[in-house]
């Protein structure tokens, strides 16, 4: 099986990782997962391990939530403090530093829009950038919508006037909460075609093309989503 | 491993409980009462706890502190609009709540560790073995400065607390073990002082908690005082007296008014008797079910906004939620079971006596920690976001609320002049934009080596561990060198004060001792006096002058030795006057025997 460059990288980088690591208890060459294999005794997540290859899955935007649960919780199981307070106190540190490890991993890659913001960041290296001005095709419509917020804070709310700007905000919501449904969509589409080219594997300099185009595409559509969805989180609060 | 106990320390009540043959039961006393008052009295022969303590309530108002858990946690500011309420006097040192008991001051994690012992104490005799390990609940709305007093007490209770959890969580815990319940409940959890709201996904023994929310400040005690505050202005109005100022005669309402609350419970219509001070006889008024309802509707009203919240943050609507169950003494009320079955739109149930289950989850889980069971695990949240203070007053949010825990946020710290060696963090918890409606929970200063502004490189580790507590570290990324980190709390006893106290309860440990032997002593000999008495009033007759005599001395010598300190004399004078009352009571029951027997055939016998 063929990966992109950066995947295979990180693939060598960590079978190199886990050959070289070491139990920490029996000192002998680690090849179990999270437990050495001589001695049983639980080992540290590695700092380098990615939240996907930690709960065991592929680097893909469509999981089942059913399978990310039941391994979440066959982890949890392996790993939570609760058990550990029999033992030593180097294994309960260990413990407690995979759950939360393992916490976090669960709660990013639960999220669809989370989880692509993760992939994001490992594979273009980038951190998510939240806009601070609206998207291009959205720039009237914001402008307009902000001066009816300010006016709508101005007024009376038990007036006409408020009702009426009340009434059109709601719209505004309605208009704006289609319009993240439609990115959501599209994203969605994104995603399917990021799974599938990493599913081909191949690495033709056409797949890298391919693959830069969808991880700029779903830098745009994330951040203008995240634009939006504070608008509207906004929006909803004034008025609620 | 030693034997884990798991104790539910409540606002009103508090309870002990322990694994036997694989299903967690509650310890009772030697009257079979299972609750403990969480009440701690001083009196002249010492500290009491529990329903002795109880008693002086009303006879000792001033000295008799109850509902403490209200102040775990907490400094005097958090409780101002309630000092009126409490006839004991209450004080700030270094942040932390004092309680003033005779010529010292006690903080709230002493008074519940006083509780605790009494637990503890109970729970040894009654299983005959020592216990130095716990489980200790508390509401799931806690922040980290009550949960970290609550394992203070345990400390200066002499228990290693292994794990604090939530009580909603706790009784979902007995519930799953008792009823096999799956998929997803919500927990309603309305006690004495705190309400809670928890939603739980139950699968495959994996308890997952969704969303928490919930007042730690809203309670019974409140339902109380809405009716202890309208009969204190009927009996201004009516009888033009001002009873506020007896705290032996309020403390008396506030009794009356939590049983008149019980009572309605059952019945539609109870009659409320209060004693007037200084001989003005009595107050009566008839108090209905509908009346009480309207006057705490508004109340009960203030734990249906949490829930919402907590469907919210869950992602769920009441259409989701397979079962509600009800924990809490509060829950019994009629108007409480009606609201939340209207907001969840099912009949919530309470199988399991909703005073008791969360002892019995704290058990469970103990059996967890020990290694008893491995079918269950309980995967909780933090109720609370945590963050720390940054420019302009705001609070940047490190872990949110309703994270799993153990959760853990790292953030990198540098310096803004050249040569700062210092980064001073102020930690919060709360839901708001701005560091002043938020909870401060501590503050510490970063060491850093003085380099050019912007050089260094400090990772601090915020880790809120199983228990919900935060733990700080952190590390120089330049060199690798891990740094101790001195936390200091906002709202919580330092540790050395914490060691102090420790000591301190070492110290008394035998004095404690002593003085419950001298009390127990005395309880004694007042029922033997009392029993004898009885026997020379019935059967005085039927002994020689010489014998009555003995035991009227008998008597006069346990009488002094009773006024007195010395727990083994009185002892002593007790088995001289059973000695002294042998023969009469011989003869009593010798007369008693042909009393039944006369008139009867030798058949009949």
């Amino acid at each position: 099986m063929a990966h992109d460059q950066s995947s295979t990288h990180s693939e060598t980088r960590r079978q190199l990782q886990m050959a070289r690591s070491m139990c920490w208890h029996c000192q002998s060459e680690m090849s179990g997962e999270y437990f050495c294999e001589r001695c049983v005794k639980v080992q540290p997540v590695s700092k380098d391990t990615d939240y996907f290859t930690c709960l065991g899955f592929p680097r893909r935007l469509t999981l089942d939530p059913k399978k990310l649960e039941a391994k979440f919780y066959e982890l949890s199981r392996a790993f939570h403090p609760d058990f550990y307070q029999t033992k030593s106190p180097t294994e309960q540190t260990i413990s407690l530093g995979n759950a939360a490890v393992l916490n976090t991993a669960y709660r990013t890659l639960r999220d669809p829009i989370q989880r692509a913001e993760y992939l994001l960041a490992l594979e273009a290296g980038s951190v998510k950038d939240i806009r601070t001005s609206p998207p291009a095709d959205l720039f009237e419509e914001i402008l307009e919508l902000q001066d009816t917020l300010d006016q709508y804070r101005a007024s009376d709310h038990d007036s006409d006037e408020g009702h009426r700007l009340r009434a059109m905000l709601q719209g505004e919501q309605q208009t704006l909460e289609r319009r993240r449904e439609e990115m959501e969509s599209q994203l969605q589409q994104l995603f399917t075609d990021w799974d599938e080219l990493q599913d081909r594997g191949e690495a033709t300099s056409q797949a890298r093309a391919e693959r830069d185009r969808i991880l700029k595409h779903m830098r745009d559509l994330l951040s203008n989503r995240t634009y939006v969805n504070n608008i509207v989180n906004d929006l909803a609060a004034t008025i609620a | 491993m030693a034997r884990i106990v798991g104790i539910d320390l409540g606002t009103t009540n508090s309870l002990i409980a322990y694994m036997k043959d694989d299903q967690p039961c509650v310890v009772p006393d030697r009257h079979g009462r299972t609750m403990v008052p969480s009440v701690v009295a001083l009196t002249d022969n010492g500290l009491i706890v529990g329903d002795s303590a109880r008693e002086h309530l009303t006879r000792n108002p001033e000295r008799t502190v109850y509902s403490v858990k209200r102040f775990m946690g907490k400094g005097l500011v958090d409780v101002q609009s309630e000092l009126a309420y409490f006839p004991y006097h209450l004080s700030e040192t270094g942040g932390v709540i004092r309680i003033r008991l005779g010529p010292k001051n006690y903080s709230p994690p002493q008074i519940s560790a006083m509780i605790l012992k009494e637990l503890k104490r109970r729970a040894e005799a009654h299983l005959g073995e020592s216990l130095t390990k716990a489980v200790i609940t508390v509401p799931a709305y806690f922040n980290d400065s009550q949960r970290q007093a609550t394992k203070d007490a345990g400390l200066i209770a002499g228990l290693e607390v292994l794990r604090i959890i939530n009580e909603p969580t706790a009784a979902s815990l007995a519930y799953g073990l008792q009823e096999k319940t799956q998929g997803t409940i919500a927990v309603y959890d309305f006690g004495g002082g705190t309400f809670d709201i928890s939603i739980l996904k139950l699968k495959d023994g994996i308890f997952e908690v969704l969303a928490t929310n919930g007042d730690t400040h809203l309670g019974g005690d409140d339902l109380d005082r809405v009716l202890v505050d309208l009969f204190v202005e009927e009996i201004r109005d009516q009888r033009g007296i001002d009873i506020g100022s007896y705290p032996d005669h309020m403390q008396a309402i506030r009794l009356e008014a939590e049983r008149a609350k019980i009572r309605l419970s059952d019945e539609l219509k109870t009659e409320i008797t209060i004693e007037l001070p200084e001989d003005k006889g009595r107050f009566t008024r008839e108090l209905t079910r509908d009346q009480l309802e309207s006057l705490v509707v508004r109340i009960i009203e203030c734990t249906l906004a949490p829930c919402r919240i907590a469907l919210k943050d869950a992602g769920l609507t009441p259409n989701d939620i397979d079962e509600v169950v009800l924990v809490g003494g509060s829950t019994r009320m009629p108007l409480v079971r009606q609201r939340v079955e209207a907001l969840f739109g099912k009949v919530p149930h309470c199988h399991l006596n909703p005073d008791e289950v969360v002892a019995l989850g704290a058990a469970v889980q103990a059996d967890i920690l020990s290694g008893g069971t491995t079918d269950m695990l309980l995967l909780d949240v933090t109720p609370l976001s945590l963050g720390i203070e940054t420019m302009g007053g705001v609070m940047s949010s490190l872990i949110r609320r309703n994270t799993t825990i153990p959760a853990s946020a790292k953030e990198m710290f540098t310096t803004y002049v050249d040569g700062q060696t210092g980064v001073d963090i102020h930690i919060l918890q709360g839901e708001r934009e701005l560091v002043k409606d938020n909870r401060s929970l501590a503050r510490f200063r970063l060491k850093v080596p003085p380099l050019p502004a912007g050089v260094p490189r400090i990772e601090v580790t915020f880790l809120i561990d199983a228990n919900g507590i935060l733990n700080v570290t952190a590390k120089d990324m330049r060199t690798g060198q891990s740094q101790s980190i001195e936390v200091k709390p906002s709202y919580g006893l330092s540790d050395t004060e914490v060691e102090r106290m420790i000591e301190d309860s070492f110290k008394f440990a035998a004095e404690d001792v002593s003085a419950r032997k001298l009390i127990e002593a005395r309880l004694d000999a007042d029922a033997l006096v009392k029993t004898t008495e009885k026997s020379l009033a019935e059967a005085g007759h039927l002994a020689s002058t010489e014998e009555v005599n003995g035991i009227r001395t008998a008597l006069a010598l346990l009488s002094t030795a009773k006024d007195g300190t010395d727990a083994r004399l009185i002892r002593a004078r007790m088995a001289d006057l059973e000695q002294a009352a042998k023969h009469l009571n011989v003869v009593m029951l010798d007369d008693s025997l042909k009393k039944s027997l006369h008139g009867k055939k030798v058949s009949d016998v």
